[in-house]
């Protein structure tokens, strides 16, 4: 597969390992946080920490979109789901998120008309195609997916359509990256920086992390080879003493990201007081709302919903994990009372979560590469 | 790379060794993981029929319990049971495709297919076949007509006759156009001896052939994805493919099974658990269409868990993995057999893969169905 395989080649990984170990102090430790859950996913996927030298810990962020949905969030959307004439549509992993009540795939088996979809425009098709009944899209994700549900927006008000409208969870990356820098029981060396995120919002939006905190991040394609050589650069950065972005992901990352991509979004949205997320709780100005120009399409102003905060289970540590502050195997529960097929946390959901893909992919005593 | 056993490297290992504590979680989880699975849940969604964990509690928290028949608790593709002195295989499936025709084949071909198949993973050669209808009411006579001018060709072509059937009617959204059902029976042949039981370290795996064509051409017939690629079902009737293995490694072959629904990575799964070995698949040598990889790469899907409809994978003795593919590849859809992998020790009951990139991971069971990823 042309452009992709280049970017999985084993050669090139062995030689970049070589390098990265050159590039270490012996006897340091460094933690590089991946921020992006679709990092995490290649991180197991292809076994890219076997490549890694011992002392350097790839620690895991909160950049899983499913993950940081909270329980309530869920149980309004399937008490939506659940209203008579409504399609209720989302994306594939959101159907496994267990609300306070079960999830959407449960409320699918009571009844409920969920239906999978693979894009907003396929909701707003469903909504032609079915002209008597409501469709609802229940958005989720961060700057990578707010665009295409803008532009589904605007293309249903152009078109004047009555019966469609959005639950919308889109958040944004900037605000938990700070509060995570915040807090403090965290030791970071270093950020792999989330490519796609990026793609929209460009390289600027990630300056306060070399700027305010002192650490380096690298902007980081998806590929094995991506993260090899972002992790070699971020510690070439403390190496040298050097500290700033830097984008390994040129080819599809421009520093200014995606200028049409960020005007639909601040047409169509607009910015919430606040927002809670899965278990690091409310966090200022983190999401995003339909803006009052298109309050008619508004799920959450059409539809009353219970709107109910609900705590998340005790027992789970999704936050500690998100945070990077325990490794999912260290929470109470993992594997135990919550596996993927039984899930508790929503880090064990997505295929994009920590816990999930360290159950899924990670889930065996690793011998680290010796050089 | 070294051999992976894991577990026992890390006692010498000179890289990081993961905490006793880690060790400790996951011997618990691999202990609960080998226990029989529960069925506990209040209701059947999709995921009970997916062929991963969900369907395994189904069948072996439910069924197999319920049924105590010793030929069930193997769990293989067909029971076999001994009638007047003659090994006999017997084994049943229901399709439920949609769409009914899709490329390279349709609901009909499957029906008779997919039975065939079963019978001939457990090493028997396929004789009759039963065969039950659920039409939906409104069916386009022609349609019906066309899958059972299907069926008969399919049956002629895999040498089996269909000796009973059954027709129902349902009202018109209690069906989707028609389910089929098949029964078959198979006399086990004399030149195979196969279980899970028989898997040993070393053995070799093989699969016939390129994998999740089936499963990839039903997803993008379904025009969902909008995606447009030349992929064709790979459904056929694998008798000549297990003819061939009996013949060239006889009781060296240890085990066949037909990787159907859940794909190769399934099949993998129920066999390391089964009997207890480890299992270490070696990517890059998975044989995969370009056009299929290139769609599963698009919806973030793991070929591996892709269903195909004339796919079997075999263990074969070390001694004679060579002969076993030369004669497989002979046959005619099996030109790019592959030795993908082999049995190992450690750690029991468990699938690994070696990454084409050269890392190692774990490859698990279905939980549900593949749901692609959001982004």
């Amino acid at each position: 597969m042309r452009f992709v395989d280049e970017f999985r080649d084993a050669d090139l990984g062995e030689s970049l390992a070589r390098e990265i170990l050159g590039t270490v102090e012996p006897g340091r430790h460094y933690k590089v946080m991946e921020v992006c859950g679709g990092h995490t996913h290649s991180i197991y996927k292809y076994g890219v920490d076997d490549l890694l030298p011992a002392n350097v810990e790839l620690v895991h962020g909160p950049g899983c979109p499913v993950c940081v949905i909270p329980m309530g969030r869920v149980d309004d959307g399937i008490a939506i789901a659940h209203e008579p004439g409504v399609i209720f549509t989302c994306f594939g992993d959101m159907l496994r998120v267990p609300g306070s009540k079960g999830t959407l795939l449960e409320a699918k088996a009571q009844g409920a008309d969920v239906r999978m979809v693979y894009s907003p425009l396929d909701a707003l098709r469903l909504a032609r195609e079915n002209a008597d009944r409501e469709v609802v899209f229940f958005a989720i994700g961060f700057e990578t997916t707010a665009p295409s549900t803008a532009l589904t927006l605007m293309r249903a008000k152009s078109e004047g359509m009555r019966n469609f409208s959005c639950m919308c969870n889109h958040v944004t990356i900037v605000p938990p990256l700070r509060a995570l820098l915040d807090s403090p029981d965290l030791r970071l060396d270093g950020f792999i920086g989330p490519g796609h995120v990026a793609t929209i919002v460009g390289a600027r939006p990630f300056q306060f992390i070399p700027s305010d905190y002192g650490k380096p991040i690298v902007i980081s394609g998806f590929e094995p080879v991506d993260l090899l050589q972002s992790v070699q650069m971020i510690l070439m950065q403390l190496r040298d003493g050097r500290c700033r972005v830097e984008n390994q992901y040129s080819r599809v990352v421009p520093h200014e990201g995606n200028l049409k991509a960020l005007q639909v979004m601040s047409e169509v949205f607009a910015l919430r007081p606040h927002f809670e997320w899965r278990g690091l709780g409310f966090i200022s100005q983190s999401a995003l709302r339909l803006s009052d120009a298109y309050a008619d399409l508004d799920a959450e102003v059409r539809f009353s919903v219970p709107g109910v905060r609900v705590a998340d289970p005790k027992a789970c540590q999704c936050g500690e994990v998100l945070k990077g502050v325990i490794k999912p195997w260290e929470c109470k529960v993992f594997g135990s009372a919550c596996t993927p097929e039984h899930a508790i946390g929503t880090c064990m959901v997505s295929p994009e979560g920590a816990c999930a893909a360290y159950y899924n992919y990670g889930r065996f005593a690793r011998e680290r590469l010796v050089l | 790379m070294s051999d992976v056993d894991p577990r026992s490297a890390l006692a010498t290992t000179g890289g990081r060794d993961p905490s006793q504590r880690e060790q400790r979680v996951l011997g618990i989880i691999e202990t609960a993981r080998a226990k029989r699975a529960r069925f506990r849940d209040e209701q059947i969604t999709m995921a009970h029929g997916a062929g991963g964990k969900a369907t395994s509690t189904l069948i072996e928290g439910l069924f197999v319990p319920a049924f105590a028949s010793p030929a069930l608790e193997a769990l293989a593709d067909a029971g076999t049971l001994s009638l007047g002195g003659v090994d006999v295989a017997l084994t049943t499936d229901s399709f439920v495709v949609k769409p009914i025709r899709f490329p390279g084949g349709s609901i009909g071909e499957l029906a008779v297919n997919g039975t065939v198949n079963d019978l001939a993973a457990a090493g028997a050669r396929p004789r009759a076949l039963t065969l039950s209808m659920v039409l939906e009411e409104g069916l386009p006579a022609g349609v019906l007509r066309a899958e059972v001018e299907a069926i008969a060709s399919a049956a002629s072509a895999a040498g089996v006759e269909v000796v009973a059937g059954d027709t129902k009617v349902v009202e018109r959204g209690h069906a989707d156009e028609m389910y089929l059902c098949t029964a078959g029976v198979g006399v086990v042949d004399p030149r195979a001896s196969l279980s899970p039981a028989f898997l040993r370290p070393g053995d070799r795996i093989i699969v016939s052939g390129t994998i999740g064509d089936h499963g990839t051409a039903i997803m993008l017939a379904r025009g969902e994805f909008e995606l447009d690629a030349d992929v064709r079902s790979d459904t056929c009737s694998l008798w000549p493919a297990v003819d061939a293995l009996l013949e060239a490694s006889g009781p060296q072959l240890r085990c066949l099974r037909d990787a159907t629904r859940g794909g190769v990575a399934s099949v993998l799964n129920e066999l390391a658990r089964a009997s207890g070995v480890a299992i270490v698949v070696r990517e890059g040598d998975v044989p995969v269409e370009p056009a299929v990889a290139g769609a599963a790469e698009i919806l973030g899907i793991d070929p591996m868990y892709v269903a195909n409809e004339g796919k079997l994978v075999a263990f074969v003795a070390p001694e004679a993995a060579d002969a076993a593919l030369a004669a497989l590849r002979t046959v005619p859809g099996c030109e790019r057999a592959a030795q993908i992998g082999e049995v190992k020790t450690e750690p029991p009951g468990m699938v690994l893969v070696q990454t084409a990139f050269g890392g190692k991971r774990v490859m698990d069971q279905l939980v549900g169905d593949p749901l692609p990823r959001i982004c």
